[in-house]
């Protein structure tokens, strides 16, 4: 199951970037879930439509979350804008994921 | 069904991890198909034991494995094997994988997480590998950030299941302290897995012991108590247990033990592989007793090991060469191997594991420990006599006729029993001391015991010359050996003694020689007496028959003349001729042939 939610490109000129993000859950365990619902809410909030987010199921494609360095579900990868973060959890920690993907100011 | 089985795994299902006396103390190694929780303080060898484990598995038996890092990077974890010379980087990736499962600093929390992810990665490599074991090594860093002991128990629940469906042969290791041991989850965690082992280095009178206890084996037997470990230039080493039952063979073959007079005194030499100790003062030539025998090992051509402390081999072949015990040659062919340690850098337990590897290499059927009371020096008494213990039975089982000598103070080897109370199980006691009498001091050699052995009893005095250690000859006085310039002057009145008797005899049989001479001369005397009379004898009878006869002619001639009656004449003629066929010895015949001749005329 490989789920890819390209929300269109960058939606107004107005936001310089797109967050490139990639959440690494594993099936339906409940913090895998969890942590989509937790995801969704905060990109429909925040991103609108400048984000770009692909959801990696390791138990599908479990060589490429190796190579990607994924020890623990779930996990959010912020590929770009750089710096790379990662965040672990079921994202629930909504300030500490805002601080990660540097989405905080955008808010207002 | 499957919990049932767990409960009970047979002894034959455990597979051996290779480490030097693990394998004997755990009777067989780690359970197969079960988890082995390795516990202990940051330092105490979890990572090595469970890296050498699956490293040994690869190698040995080509066992692919997985090894889980959560606390140090692979590479970290890959340089320090390296130290070991396991031939890590030579394995190839497919028996061999690390997962670097060491979360970064700064990854950011938001959230619970879970395993569920990272055991999905995991038996996709397992599968893909065929691996039979798996290490998680350092699973407390990872618990630690999931902050919730709640959370703890189910990812641990969640492993173990994990484990027992994918039938992985499974070393997890937790570091611990005092404190979090029997604190949740670890509690929990010594509970579901099958074999728990306890790693711990602490001070011990100010020498740091490392040592390995197996706190649980479901379902088998192992060994109690905990053993000392050392981390060496290889890996882990593991002093197992001594055995409860004595396994090693008795010899009833003789090795000498290095010269004859000694040999004589313990009713032929020492049995092979059996254990000797000399006690003894300071100074009383215990190491030179020693190293003889360590010679005259060598000689025979037997690999041989001269364990000394504290001194370099160097100086003590040299010292030894001033006696006339030449080892140089022997090392220099191989035979001999010298080695000298420090007994302040390592502990007993060490102390043991360095001998038992140079015993391995060098596998010696003689050795010399010089002295044995030196790992006695750093650390406690209690594990040094443990130590010294096990390390007599070791070479026992491996066949080792071994002297060790110790030092004690004091004359009395009987009330001064050795520290390590090592006379116990040595099989050959040997006690050197000092005697001091007459203003003198002498070294004097007694056998205390020897088992199965009808050895002296006597004391000998020992003296060292530049051929080596010797036993004098015995004088004693007045029920007393005697020693040094007493010994020298019995010697010396001995000597003397002899002299006087050799003088005597030699006058004697010079007396007898002269009288045989003297009888011999008598004789030869006689004989040419005796000669002579027969001689003379001779010349009588020639005249006395030249005479007859020419009386007989002439009266023949005389008869002629007067034409006498010749029958009365040939009468005459006849008695004459008879009477001298009929005397048997020369002196009746001479009697009566003078007689006769008389007669005639």
């Amino acid at each position: 199951m490989q789920r890819k939610r390209a929300k269109g490109k960058a939606a107004s000129p107005a936001v310089a970037t797109v967050v490139v993000m990639r959440l690494y859950i594993s099936g339906n365990a409940p913090n895998s879930v969890r942590a989509i619902a937790n995801l969704d809410a905060i990109c429909k909030e925040y991103l609108k439509d400048g984000y770009k987010l692909e959801i990696v199921d390791v138990f599908e494609q479990p060589a490429r979350a190796l190579a990607e360095g994924v020890i623990v579900t779930p996990s959010l990868a912020k590929v770009s804008p750089s710096p790379a973060v990662k965040v672990v959890g079921n994202l629930s920690d909504k300030g500490n994921v805002l601080l990660a993907l540097g989405i905080e100011g955008r808010a207002g | 069904m499957k919990r049932q089985q767990r409960m009970i795994p047979q002894p034959s299902t455990k597979l051996p991890t290779g480490i030097e006396g693990f394998d004997e103390a755990s009777g067989g190694g780690l359970p197969r198909n079960r988890t082995t929780l390795v516990m202990g303080r940051a330092g105490s060898g979890k990572t090595v034991f469970s890296l050498q484990s699956i490293v040994n598995a690869a190698r040995q038996r080509r066992e692919a494995g997985l090894f889980v890092a959560f606390e140090e990077s692979t590479s970290q974890i890959a340089q320090n094997a390296a130290t070991f010379g396991w031939g890590l980087s030579a394995l190839p990736k497919s028996k061999l994988f690390f997962l670097d499962a060491h979360l970064s600093p700064t990854v950011v929390r938001s959230g619970e997480f879970d395993l569920t992810g990272m055991l999905a990665i995991l038996k996709a490599k397992k599968e893909e590998m065929g691996a039979r074991w798996i290490v998680f090594d350092g699973i407390d860093v990872l618990l630690t950030l999931l902050q919730d002991p709640n959370a703890e128990m189910r990812e641990i629940y969640r492993v173990r299941e994990w484990l027992s469906d994918n039938e992985l042969t499974a070393i997890i290791t937790a570091k611990l302290d005092g404190r979090t041991l029997d604190v949740a989850p670890y509690g929990f965690m010594q509970f579901m897995v099958d074999c728990a082992i306890r790693l711990e280095r602490r001070l011990e009178d100010g020498v740091s012991v490392h040592r390995l206890q197996i706190t649980k084996y479901r379902g088998s037997g192992f060994a109690a108590g905990e053993f000392p470990l050392r981390i060496g230039s290889s890996g882990i080493e593991v002093t197992g247990p001594a055995p409860a039952e004595i396994r090693h063979t008795s010899s009833t073959e003789r090795v000498s033990a290095g010269f004859e007079r000694l040999d004589s005194m313990l009713g032929g030499g020492l049995f092979r592989g059996t254990s000797t100790l000399i006690t003894g003062a300071p100074g009383t030539s215990k190491t030179t007793l020693a190293a003889k025998f360590a010679e005259s090992a060598c000689r025979r051509g037997e690999r041989t090991l001269f364990v000394s402390f504290d001194e370099g081999a160097d100086a003590i072949t040299r010292n030894l060469s001033s006696v006339g015990i030449q080892l140089k040659a022997h090392v220099k062919s191989g035979v001999l191997r010298m080695y000298s340690g420090h007994t302040e850098a390592n502990g007993p337990d060490e102390q043991l594991i360095i001998l038992r590897s140079l015993v391995r290499e060098h596998r010696p059927r003689c050795m010399v420990i010089d002295p044995l009371s030196a790992i006695a020096k750093a650390g406690a008494l209690g594990t040094a006599r443990d130590v010294a213990s096990r390390l007599i039975y070791m070479l026992k089982d491996a066949g080792v006729t071994v002297v060790t000598t110790s030092l004690i103070q004091g004359d009395d080897p009987e009330v001064e029993a050795t520290e390590l109370q090592i006379s116990t199980i040595a099989d050959t006691w040997i006690n050197l001391s000092y005697l001091v009498r007459s203003g003198e001091r002498n070294r004097a050699l007694t056998i205390v015991k020897s088992r199965g052995t009808r050895h002296s009893n006597q004391v000998r005095e020992l003296v060292l010359n530049e051929t080596g250690p010797m036993l004098t000859d015995v004088y004693t006085a007045g029920g007393e050996v005697l020693m040094g310039t007493l010994r020298w002057e019995k010697e010396a009145e001995e000597t003397v003694r002899q002299k006087q008797r050799r003088t005597e005899f030699d006058h004697k049989k010079r007396e007898l020689q002269f009288a045989e001479a003297d009888a011999l001369a008598q004789i030869t005397a006689l004989e040419i007496e005796l000669q002579r009379k027969r001689a003379e004898l001779a010349l009588y009878s020639h005249h006395d028959e030249a005479r007859s006869l020419s009386s007989t002619e002439r009266n023949t001639d005389l008869r002629k003349l007067r034409s006498a009656d010749p029958v009365a004449h040939r009468a005459t003629a006849a008695s004459l001729g008879n009477g001298r066929a009929a005397s048997g010895s020369p002196n009746s015949g001479k009697k009566k042939t003078r007689k006769e001749a008389r007669d005639a005329t």
